[in-house]
């Protein structure tokens, strides 16, 4: 039975500003805070969950008479339908073309009431700019969608709305400093007034389990909290299809399943849910069937059980995949790069400040930073990248030469390569050739510049090596960074950098909207890398990722980074544990 | 719906023809309306175009008024390209023309040989002190350059007046804000050609010039200054993630386009006029602001786009010298020119697809329902 962490972890946050009051409330809040309140399964005892008022559901419920309550916590829901059963909607021969390039080729698909249908396919297989369509995004070239057997055509995305389509991004669009019932109440048609709509809110939240405060602000709630704000905006307008645009991206592992168990109500209570992942594992957790887009065709549109999370793999892929190999941490305490009690203040209001990190990066390992995104990641890379430094705050060494005041420049000088998450307009200037993009990082380093002249015979060449060696396929002979697609660019930033052989290599988010090959080619090239004699140290929020090639896992929450552990007798339950900031509350209560 | 979708490769019969139908469209367009205004349209878009550069001379008079135009939009180029907006060329151009008249009229003894490098010197300092408050002011203070720059220019203009009226004025000029004339040792001297003899006004400051936007496209496109000016106006982040110094490229742009503002000061001041006077640019410095777009920031592209203004420039005089044209048309006409040759380069870059819109589309639903 899964905890309600994310609540706990806000508890937390102000448990920091009512540290200091008295002993009664602290109790109170403690209790609110432990593992063993649980918000499932429904009903919610209203007595003990101070977010969720006690209302009469009943006048609710014969308000909105189509969505039925269920108990039903059945793992698996929405199995494939029977034959004659007429889809919610059924898309046919859909064409789309951007100029040359064909991005969905004739794709058919249909999705039932009450069916959670995957929508699997690499980054660039056509998934995006197919259900765009669907939420009248974008109009189709070719092909028919008929929603409920009548054909429609999708003008945009409130006729979508209207239609019964809700939509939730990848990329959240809330308004930070407003509340969660003024968010929603933007989206909605006016006329309802904001006590009303909170006390919508709190019965919606309390029958799917969603946890939303109404009135909490947005910059207060965690990303996975965020997330079920704006599925709590969809779900108020009623939809039929709710489409979901990967949702469990920024998700540690509890916050997933918590998810899944919300769309799990959804769809029994007669909701389709269109759910975009590459992840395997959870799609076949969740869903009946997938339909596997590869470069915009559809592949074909399987049951999920009757298929192994390789055999979806390679469906997307369309050759075989293989395995990275990770050899065992190395024996020796060689530390390479150590950084002790690095501190950085909060330099905006939505900035997460760093406390007392310190870490220790050893030769031949991959060090993993995990942490949901937003919890100091970008702060802590910055001031890896000399991007951000400040002489009073941290000690940062490399192999015995103190670099705490070194710029970006005089730190690649001392051996260390970056390569931060933004690909555009951060490791890469998008206006310019791979051959300046390769400068942009090696103008301090041999052969790159002599009297202030570039080299650009030697530059395009190394370019040339990097596009070679880690097989980044370019659309043209000379291609700006932007012609690149996203899995190309990447594996080019990274190559450029492991072309190096850098003594440390710093580098965040690695696979981060990277095609399963593309990371795969990454993965190992880091491992080889390490292998090599190296430091890896990888920030990454795929736990996936991480128990795949790190060695030493160490978690960073609310800008305090844990102690690293060997990933050896680790589980994704604790790292999860601590990426939800359960540790820092044991921590807080002794 | 109209939507400029950007093309991705241009071809180079494009790139030949766009500034030519430019040009077409410009000869029409204006055909229409000197004849609208009751003039014979041949002849005066003969005025425009052809007169002016009849002649050997003329074509190197053309020279001539496209130096300054040439120097300093060498300068801002770097600006521009870092996404630093110096609007105060002008202002900067003074600021050289009077530090280099410093050294003109306080040292008339010095040798020929000195004199000139001297004086380049002076000029080049003073157009960068002037440029060094701008930048100063945004990296301590974050202020915005685009005003500064703007607003010293009229200090600068003040300025000069002030120093030609009061202390630097040649009590010989019969009350007249002149100060003295320089020393020949400080004039840039004309271009005597072999078997030629002298050409219109062409003097060897025309000759810098086009060094100048030499070496400008040297530095920018090969050096790894000019890298890190290119990098910082695409993509700061990834200037900072390189390494580079947001502050040391803000200073560097405003240095290099103030001192080249200033160069062409002290050549304005020295090959054309001989000492400082209240007036002595005719808006160069803004001026050349369009030409480095036109030239769509390459320093080469300068030397063809300063060319293609300054015959603007003198078609506009000569139209209305001969024709009596009122000034405002010539600046209609100027303005025609380019702006045509601005689409040009979007249509190079671009191209147009119409797509129906949003409320036919809504129509066709109707009609399927």
């Amino acid at each position: 039975m899964p905890a309600f962490f994310v609540d706990i972890g806000v508890g937390l946050k102000s448990f920091a500003i009512i540290k200091s009051l008295s002993m009664l409330f602290l109790s109170r809040v403690i209790s609110f805070a432990s593992p063993q309140l649980c918000l499932y399964p429904l009903p919610v005892d209203y007595g003990r969950w101070p977010l969720i008022a006690t209302h009469p559901l009943e006048a609710f419920m014969k308000a909105r008479p189509r969505l039925r309550t269920s108990k039903d916590t059945a793992k698996k829901t929405g199995a494939a339908p029977a034959g004659d059963q007429m889809p919610l909607l059924n898309a046919s021969g859909v064409i789309k073309r951007f100029g040359d390039f064909i991005a969905n080729d004739n794709v058919s698909f249909s999705i039932y009431e009450g069916e959670i249908h995957a929508l699997l396919g690499e980054n660039g297989a056509g998934k995006s700019t197919f259900v765009k369509m669907v939420y009248g995004l974008m109009q189709p070239d070719a092909g028919v969608f008929e929603w409920r057997g009548k054909p429609v055509k999708i003008t945009g995305p409130q006729h979508a709305r209207d239609m019964g389509i809700g939509m939730v991004f990848q990329h959240f669009s809330l308004f930070q400093a407003l509340t969660v019932a003024e968010n929603i109440q933007l989206a909605l048609p006016a006329g309802e007034s904001l006590s009303s709509l909170s006390d919508r809110v709190r019965i919606m939240s309390a029958e799917y389990g969603i946890g939303v405060d109404p009135d909490a602000r947005i910059h207060n709630l965690s990303v996975g909290q965020q997330q079920r704000v704006e599925i709590m905006r969809c779900l108020l307008q009623d939809p039929s299809l709710l489409i979901m645009d990967e949702p469990t991206s920024v998700l540690t592992p509890q916050e997933a399943d918590q998810l899944f168990d919300v769309l799990r109500r959804f769809s029994n209570s007669g909701v389709a849910i269109l759910f975009i992942s590459h992840k395997l594992d959870e799609i076949r957790a969740l869903t009946s069937r997938a339909t596997v887009l590869r470069r915009g065709i559809n592949v074909g549109t399987v049951n999920t059980d009757t298929r192994s999370a390789r055999q979806l793999a390679e469906m997307m892929v369309g050759e075989t995949v293989a395995d990275v190999v990770r050899k065992t941490a190395p024996a020796d305490d060689d530390i390479l790069l150590e950084i002790s009690n690095l501190s950085r203040p909060r330099s905006t209001q939505f900035s997460t400040p760093l406390r007392n990190i310190s870490l220790q990066a050893r030769r031949g390992e991959i060090l993993a930073i995990a942490g949901i995104a937003g919890n100091g990641q970008d702060e802590l890379m910055e001031a890896l990248i000399g991007e951000w430094r400040d002489a009073n705050n941290g000690i940062m060494v490399i192999e015995g030469l103190d670099i705490t005041h070194a710029g970006p420049t005089a730190r690649r000088n001392a051996g260390i390569s970056f390569v931060p998450e933004e690909r555009n307009g951060h490791a890469a200037v998008p206006a310019m050739s791979l051959a300046d993009n390769n400068l942009l990082t090696s103008h301090s380093l041999a052969g790159a510049v002599k009297k202030g002249i570039i080299d650009n015979n030697a530059m395009r060449q190394a370019a040339d090596d990097v596009t070679t060696a880690f097989d980044v396929r370019l659309p043209n002979e000379n291609p700006l960074a932007s012609a690149l697609s996203g899995g190309n660019l990447q594996k080019f930033v990274v190559g450029r950098e492991i072309a190096k052989s850098p003594k440390v290599l710093i580098i965040s988010q690695p696979t981060w909207g990277v095609d399963v090959g593309a990371a795969m080619f990454i993965r190992s090239a880091m491992l080889k890398l390490a292998a090599k004699g190296s430091a890896v140290v990888m920030i990454s929020q795929d736990l996936e990722e991480v128990f795949m090639i790190a060695h030493r896992i160490a978690v960073l929450y609310d800008g305090h980074l844990s102690a690293a552990m060997d990933v050896t007798g680790l589980t994704a339950e604790k790292v999860g544990l601590l990426m939800g900031g359960i540790a820092a509350s044991k921590g807080a209560e002794a | 719906m109209i939507s400029l979708i950007p093309r991705k490769d241009i071809p180079l019969a494009l790139t030949v023809m766009t500034p030519i139908m430019a040009i077409a469209i410009t000869l029409f367009v204006g055909a229409i309306i000197f004849a609208t205004l009751g003039y014979d349209p041949l002849e005066a878009l003969y005025q425009f175009f052809v007169a002016p550069v009849s002649r050997s001379d003329q074509i190197a008079d053309l020279f001539v008024k496209a130096c300054p135009l040439i120097i300093i939009a060498s300068g801002l180029i770097f600006c521009y390209r870092a996404n630093i907006w110096n609007i105060g060329a002008e202002g900067q151009l003074i600021l050289g023309a009077v530090f280099s008249g410093y050294v003109a009229l306080t040292f008339p003894g010095l040798p020929a040989w000195a004199m000139i490098p001297l004086m380049v010197i002076a000029g080049i300092f003073g157009g960068m002190l002037w440029a060094m408050i701008p930048a100063l002011l945004k990296t301590r203070f974050n202020t915005n350059e685009i005003l500064v720059s703007l607003m010293l220019t009229y200090v600068a203009a003040l300025l000069i007046d002030w120093i030609v009226r009061g202390p630097w004025r040649d009590p010989m000029s019969f009350g007249f804000p002149l100060t003295k004339m320089y020393v020949d040792a400080a004039l840039i001297s004309r271009i005597e050609l072999p078997g030629i003899g002298y050409l219109g006004q062409l003097h060897w400051g025309v000759v810098g010039a086009l060094l100048l936007a030499l070496c400008a496209w040297f530095v920018l496109d090969r050096m790894l200054v000019g890298f890190q000016v290119k990098v910082m106006g695409a993509a700061p982040r990834a200037g900072r993630f390189a390494g580079f110094s947001p502050t040391f490229v803000t200073f560097m742009v405003l240095g290099i386009s103030g001192a080249a503002a200033g160069i062409a000061g002290m050549v304005e001041v020295s090959a054309n006029i001989g000492q400082l006077q209240p007036e002595i640019s005719f808006g160069y410095g803004f001026t050349a602001i369009i030409v480095a777009f036109l030239a769509r920031l390459n320093p080469l592209a300068v030397i063809g786009a300063g060319l293609v203004v300054a015959l603007a420039e003198l078609g506009g005089d000569s139209a209305q010298i001969t024709l009596g044209m009122p000034k405002v048309v010539t600046g209609v006409f100027k303005g025609i020119l380019l702006f045509m040759l601005l689409a040009g380069e979007t249509f190079n870059r671009f191209h147009v697809e119409i797509r129906p819109s949003r409320s036919s589309a809504a129509k066709s639903v109707e009609v399927q329902n």
